[in-house]
C-alpha cells in the first residue's frame, strides 16, 4: 500500500478545549450513572484512552467508579483484511458482569459507524446488557450505517479525504489536540 | 512486510517477526477461547479443509475447534475413507478438493513435502499439520507459545529436548523456531535416534539426558514409538526409560521453576514417570488449550493474506479511525 500523506488543515481543540470535553462527557456520564449501573468501555485504541479520561474526572468529581473495560473489534469488522496491512488483534477485556449493565462505548471519533456496529456485535458476546450508549468526542459526519452518539463532545462537518485525528499525550502526542488532516494527493 | 503468510509449511526460514506475530495474536485468540460465546465472525465464508492423510485425532480436533471459533466452515477428509486408498494420486485428490473451492487445505501426510507440493500446484493457502518427520509447525508455535507463558520471553532460554530426535517432526520445527527466537536448545537421545549433524542447526547434542536437562528452563520429552521398539535403535521399553526417561529424580537436575512438555499422546511409564506428568511443573494440558489459540492466529494469519491479494480496494482510512 502507498504511503498516504497527510497535511494539517485546521485545528478544532487545543489541549484546554479537550479538557472541557471530557468534563462534559463525564458530567452527562455521571447523570445517567446516578440513575443506572454503568460500565465504561473505551474501543481500542483511541477510545480506550479517551475512556480513562472520562473516568479520571468521575472519580475527580467524587463519583464511585464504574465498571470499566477495553474492547478490540477487529475480529468483527466488516473490512477486515481488505487492503489491511498488519492485521493487528489488541487486548479485549471486559472484566465485569455486562448483563443487567449499560455499557457506555467510549469512541474517539465517530465517522462511518462501521467500527460502531462491529463493537455493538462484540459486546452482545459478552452478555446481555440493559443497555448500550455510545460516547464520542468528535461527530465527523459522513454515517454509512445508522448509528448516532448518545453524547458527544463536538459536531465538525468534513469531506472524505479528510481524517479528523484525537491526539492525546498518553498516544505520545506533544499535546492534547484534535487536527483535521487531509489527503495530499 | 505485512507479517502475514500465504502458506504455513514449516517453521524453517519463518522469521523472527512472523514467529512474534503469531505468537503475539494467539494470546488475543486464547482470550476468544475462555470468554462465554467462544466464537468471533472473523473467517465467516472461509472454507477450511482438513485433509488427514495420516491418522491423528488431536491435532485435526485442534484445527477443527479453531476453524469454528473463528466462524468458518470445516470438511474434514481422512485417509481412511478416501479415495487415497484406491490409487489415486496426492495431488489428483487435492485437485477434486480444490472443486470444493476451499480457501484453506490443512493438511497432514506421512511423505515429508507434501504439503511443500501441495502448495506448488493448488491455489488455497496451505498450512502443515505434520509431514513426516519433516516439521510440524503448529505444534513447535503452540510449544513456544507455552514457554512464552511461563517463561516471559524466548532469548536465552535453555530448552533440553529429549527422545527420539531422528523421527520427530516435533523436535525439528522446535529447533527451528526455538533458535531463530533466540532460545538454546539442547538435544538428547539414543545415538541411535540423533540425526548427523544436527549441530548445524544451531543445538548441542548429548547421548544422555542428564548433561541436556541440567539447569534447563524447560524439559521437553518426546513420544517414543512403541512400533520401534525392539528394533535396531534401541533395545527395550525398560531400558530406554531407566537412560532417558524422564522422573522426579532426573528432574532435580533441571532450573526448580522449570516446565515440563510432551506433546502427547504420553507412554506414561516409557519417556515419562506418572508422578511427573501430573505434577505441577507438567504444563501437558495447557499445551492442547494453547494449540487450538495459536492455530486460530494461524488460520487468521493465513486468510489475511488470502484476501489481501485479490487485489481488493477500500477507502483508506473508511470504517476504522485514521
Amino acid at each position: 500500500m502507498a504511503e498516504i500523506r497527510l497535511v494539517e488543515r485546521r485545528k478544532l481543540l487545543d489541549a484546554d478545549g479537550v479538557e472541557a470535553k471530557v468534563f462534559e462527557l463525564a458530567e452527562q456520564i455521571a447523570a445517567h450513572a446516578s440513575k443506572n449501573p454503568v460500565g465504561l468501555v473505551g474501543i481500542q485504541t483511541g477510545g480506550v484512552h479517551l475512556a480513562r479520561r472520562i473516568l479520571e474526572r468521575l472519580e475527580a468529581m467524587g463519583l464511585e467508579k464504574p465498571h470499566q473495560g477495553v474492547l478490540d473489534i477487529t475480529l468483527y469488522r466488516d473490512d477486515i483484511f481488505l487492503g489491511l496491512q498488519q492485521p493487528l488483534v489488541r487486548r479485549t477485556d471486559i472484566p465485569f458482569e455486562v448483563s443487567g449493565t449499560d455499557v457506555i462505548l467510549v469512541d474517539d471519533v465517530l465517522y462511518t459507524g462501521r467500527t460502531v456496529r462491529a463493537a455493538l456485535d462484540a459486546l452482545v458476546d459478552f452478555g446481555r446488557p440493559r443497555a448500550i450508549k455510545l460516547a464520542v468526542l468528535v461527530d465527523r459526519g459522513l454515517r454509512e450505517y445508522p448509528i448516532q452518539a448518545d453524547w458527544k463532545g463536538m459536531t465538525v462537518d468534513t469531506i472524505a479525504s479528510e481524517t479528523v485525528q484525537v491526539e492525546l499525550t498518553e498516544m505520545d502526542a506533544a499535546t492534547d489536540r484534535v487536527v483535521v488532516y487531509e489527503r495530499d494527493d | 512486510m505485512p507479517p502475514t503468510t500465504r502458506h504455513l509449511l514449516g517453521l524453517e526460514g519463518t522469521s523472527r517477526e512472523q514467529l512474534i506475530t503469531v505468537l503475539d495474536l494467539a494470546r488475543e485468540f486464547r482470550a476468544v477461547s475462555q470468554r462465554r460465546i467462544k466464537k468471533v465472525p472473523t473467517l465467516r465464508g472461509i472454507t477450511v479443509v482438513l485433509f488427514f492423510v495420516e491418522p491423528s485425532t488431536r491435532t485435526r480436533l485442534s484445527f477443527e475447534v479453531a476453524a469454528k471459533r473463528l466462524s468458518a466452515d470445516t470438511l474434514s477428509f481422512t485417509a481412511s475413507h478416501s479415495s487415497l486408498k484406491k490409487g489415486e494420486t496426492l495431488l489428483d485428490t487435492a485437485q477434486n478438493l480444490m472443486a470444493m473451492r476451499p480457501d484453506i487445505i490443512v493438511i497432514r501426510h506421512s511423505a515429508p513435502g507434501a504439503p511443500h507440493l501441495l502448495s506448488r500446484h493448488v491455489e488455497a493457502a496451505i498450512v502443515n499439520a505434520g509431514d513426516g518427520a519433516h516439521e510440524h509447525p503448529t505444534q513447535g508455535l503452540l510449544d513456544m507459545f507455552t514457554m512464552r507463558e511461563h517463561k516471559g520471553e524466548l532469548d536465552g532460554l535453555v530448552v533440553a529436548v529429549v527422545g527420539d530426535i531422528l523421527h520427530s517432526r516435533v523436535a525439528r520445527s522446535n529447533i527451528h523456531g526455538l533458535t531463530t527466537m533466540g532460545a538454546r536448545v539442547r538435544v538428547a537421545g539414543p545415538r541411535t535416534m540423533l540425526p548427523p549433524m544436527l549441530e548445524r542447526l544451531g543445538v548441542t547434542c548429548h547421548d544422555r539426558i542428564e548433561p541436556a536437562i541440567e539447569g534447563a528452563d524447560v524439559v521437553m520429552m518426546l513420544r517414543i514409538q512403541k512400533e520401534r521398539m525392539g528394533s535396531e535403535l534401541f533395545p527395550s521399553e525398560r531400558e530406554y526409560s531407566r537412560v532417558f526417561g524422564l522422573d522426579a529424580r532426573k528432574l532435580e537436575l533441571a532450573k526448580p521453576d522449570a516446565i515440563v512438555m510432551h506433546p502427547g499422546p504420553m507412554n506414561r511409564g516409557v519417556e515419562i514417570t506418572p508422578d511427573v506428568a501430573d505434577s505441577g511443573r507438567s504444563v501437558i494440558l495447557e499445551q492442547v488449550e494453547n494449540g487450538v489459540a495459536v492455530r486460530m492466529a494461524v488460520l487468521y494469519l493465513t486468510s489475511a493474506h488470502l484476501i489481501e491479494g485479490n487485489g481488493m480496494e477500500t477507502t483508506p482510512g473508511a470504517g476504522v479511525g485514521p
